[in-house]
């Protein structure tokens, strides 16, 4: 206990000194930090602000030394976010390597991956996408038929990847592609790793309802990957699918938590656009709704502490990271639906004269949000995950 | 605030676990009801709880108890709550010595809390007088005597009230303030009548007419005394919710993956699956509120109002979830009165009106978040 209030105290001396003052804003869209190869910092500070993290392995902080992290323990690094949530720090670096692909490396990966990827990510030098869904590999994932075929020293890959969140913007491709097509499905899948630079790796963006363009399709023609790019065992690739799934939807359970709009809370927006009486919200069935919210957000989130006080300092997320993905996804649904039902049609606004931009905003993401639920397995697939995997219900 | 049992506080939970599988099984509760008994619980197995020290978990040694804390009575009640166990915990252990050490003075502390702790003497909260719980909306006059008050007026939906040796009693002053007073169950002018509970519990009915009582009767707190005494007996009632829940739920899985229809395990329908896991979700939500708020009273955190709130809505939604779904997906066989489900569904309906259901506990979050 007193080590950790000792880490406390440095941990906060280090943060006032190192990170710059418009890194202690509230932190915009087009200023989050995605690194990469073509990364741009339209504030300087930002990039200041991840070099200096990066020096001192804060960017992942439970990672090895080694490999880039800072070495902290669970405890550590809870201590590290709450100092960061109290000084109102931006995290200085946010990728797909971070959530994802690292993890998985440091359980799967050869020594020689592991120092060839880790540093970069922990760096943001290099930007990774997902290559997992494809047209007709949706929720039956294991159903892909992206074909990669061991030649000599390299795998000849070919196949069509859909909803790579930000493929446009990265530099590599972590994939999941078939090495045995005569194989189950379930144990002729294997994952690799494929540098986006290739000229036969092509992204196109897709628009969606929110009318942005966060993910792509992406084709891959007769591409050549050098066969140590194979994380694990040829055709045990599903046993790492199914662990990086783990870690992404608890990185999804998140998406409210970081993703907090304009800052004004529901009884806020409540009062703001629907009226209020007496110091009370008026419409008195938004106002047992926005306590229904509160109640199982707050529930939730002391739920997640349990979990991981529970699980002790960095286990690795089991079947309960299902129940996160489901709960989390759907309160952060319910909570946009509330936005909008409290914005009245001030919320109904698409772009233009006669709306705030915080209210252009909430549409926006209130769109967007309906992807939570369906991106990185959906409501479903987990509910059947929890089904078969915490309760024992028989298939 | 901890989330994770220290070892003392599972000790506790694994002793109430095997103690209400041994000596309180749902057929207790069934022989309590065949049998008409007339006390509607158990006092030799009271006795026995008492000699394990539950009834004076919130008993400060001095008067005879251990002040183990709410969290251990917590995890007593929630024990209870897998067997539907009929006890006076919640009206005596919890409620009784809650109003007396918040609010007793030291020779009303000497005079019941060591009869309370070793099981000897039962308390009953009389508070309600609607239908609906509205713990200030008070009319039962309590007019200045010379010394003392004199009592006029009805209490309903008295837990335990029918047997207990002492009504605590919320009434009303001349000059309209909240006031805790502490009546003999037989003093004269206390009419008592039972009434019987869908649950098979306990409760009566009371009138009180022109009922005297000295000065030494008043307990100190008024309002606030009765609030902070009902945020801890939502907070109990809500563990115990929290282990009728989870009992309810586990019973319903295991008939999923025994019950064979259309020459199939009924727990291989992804209808059912899902709705199974979507329970699991809310009986996950609900431990984490229970045990924060259990935590909280314990730690004297400024919070408890809002934490009691929070726990005892989630456990009443959750606890109507499971109790009907419980019903539902055991099909025919759950609507009998010889399965035990719908049992669960019968307590739950009781457990939810007391001291609040969960639309009042929202209103009441909604008030205390300052909206």
């Amino acid at each position: 206990m007193q080590e950790l209030e000792a880490f406390r105290a440095q941990a906060r001396a280090w943060l006032e000194a190192n990170c710059p003052p418009s890194m202690r804003t509230p932190i915009t869209e087009e200023e989050t930090v995605w690194g990469g190869k073509r990364a741009t910092y339209p504030n300087p500070e930002s990039k200041l602000w991840l070099d200096r993290a990066a020096s001192i392995g804060w960017t992942v902080p439970t990672w090895p030394k080694q490999y880039g992290g800072g070495g902290l323990s669970g405890a550590e690094a809870r201590v590290l976010d709450e100092e960061m949530r109290r000084l109102e720090c931006r995290p200085p670096l946010l990728s797909f390597g971070i959530w994802m692909l690292g993890p998985v490396l440091l359980e799967y990966g050869t020594e020689a991956q592991k120092q060839e990827h880790l540093p970069k990510i922990a760096r943001g030098e290099i930007r990774w996408c997902q290559g997992y869904s494809e047209p007709e590999a949706g929720s039956d994932l294991a159903g892909l038929k992206t074909r990669a075929v061991l030649q000599g020293d390299h795998f000849l890959v070919n196949g069509h990847k859909v909803w790579t969140s930000y493929a446009n913007y990265a530099d590599w491709i972590f994939c999941l592609v078939r090495t045995d097509p005569t194989a189950k499905k379930h144990e002729g899948i294997s994952f690799i790793l494929i540098d986006m630079a290739d000229p036969g790796v092509r992204t196109q963006p897709i628009r969606l309802i929110s009318g942005a363009s966060p993910f792509c399709e992406t084709l891959i023609e007769n591409v050549q990957v050098p066969a140590n790019h194979l994380v694990g065992k040829l055709n045990d690739g599903w046993t790492i699918a199914k662990r990086l799934l783990e870690h992404e939807r608890r990185m999804i359970a998140g998406t409210g938590e970081r993703n907090r709009g304009d800052g004004r809370s529901l009884d806020e927006l409540a009062k703001i656009y629907a009226g209020e009486r007496d110091g009370r919200i008026a419409d008195p069935s938004l106002r047992d709704r926005i306590a229904q919210q509160a109640i199982d957000t707050r529930a939730f989130g002391l739920t997640v502490r349990r979990a991981a006080e529970e699980a002790k300092s960095g286990a690795a997320p089991g079947p309960a990271s299902a129940m996160f993905k489901l709960y989390g996804t759907e309160l952060n649904k319910r909570r946009l639906e509330l936005v909008l039902a409290c914005e009245g049609t001030q919320a109904l606004g698409w772009e233009g004269e006669g709306f705030a931009p915080e209210e252009l905003l909430a549409t926006r993401q209130w769109l967007r949000s309906k992807a939570n639920s369906i991106e990185g397995g959906t409501s479903e697939v987990q509910l059947n995950i929890i089904a078969k995997r915490v309760l024992g219900l028989p298939d | 605030m901890a989330l994770v049992l220290s070892s003392d506080a599972q000790l506790v939970r694994d002793t109430a676990q095997q103690f209400f599988k041994d000596k309180a099984p749902i057929a207790a509760l069934r022989r309590l009801r065949d049998g008409r008994d007339p006390v509607g619980f158990s006092r030799a197995l009271w006795r026995d709880m008492a000699e394990l020290g539950w009834a004076g978990f919130l008993v400060p040694e001095a008067y005879g108890g251990s002040e183990f804390g709410l969290l251990g009575l917590g995890l007593v009640l929630e024990q209870a709550g897998h067997s539907l166990a009929a006890t006076p915990l919640l009206s005596t252990a919890l409620i009784g010595a809650s109003a007396l050490v918040l609010g007793g003075s030291e020779a009303q502390k000497q005079a019941h809390l060591p009869a309370l702790a070793a099981g000897e003497r039962i308390f009953a909260l009389a508070l309600e007088e609607g239908f609906h719980h509205a713990p200030h909306r008070i009319e039962l006059k309590a007019e200045r005597m010379p010394k003392g008050y004199r009592l006029s007026g009805e209490k309903r939906f008295v837990l335990d009230g029918h047997v207990a040796d002492v009504l605590i009693v919320a009434a009303r002053t001349a000059d309209a303030r909240i006031v805790l007073l502490l009546v003999p169950g037989d003093a004269a002018g206390v009419t008592r009548t039972r009434t019987h509970m869908v649950d098979n519990r306990n409760a009566a009915t009371i009138r009180f007419d022109h009922v005297e009582i000295g000065d030494d009767a008043v307990l100190t707190g008024g309002a606030d005394l009765l609030d902070a005494v009902l945020d801890r007996a939502r907070i109990g009632l809500a563990a115990e919710m929290l282990g009728s829940s989870t009992e309810a739920f586990e019973r319903t899985v295991h008939y999923l993956k025994e019950r064979k229809q259309f020459g199939v395990l009924i727990g291989t329908f992804q209808a059912l699956k899902h709705r199974a896991a979507a329970m699991f979700c809310e009986l996950e939500l609900t431990r984490s509120a229970v045990l924060a708020a259990l935590a909280a009273v314990d730690d004297g955190s400024t919070e408890v109002a809002a934490l009691a709130s929070m726990a005892k809505a989630k456990a009443g939604d959750t606890f109507f979830l499971v109790g009907n779904e419980g019903v539902q997906m055991h099909g025919g066989i759950g609507m009998t009165d010889e399965h035990d489900i719908g049992l669960f569904l019968k307590r739950a309906r009781v457990a939810q009106a007391s001291f609040g259901d969960a639309p009042f506990h929202r209103d009441r979050y909604a008030s205390l978040s300052g909206y």
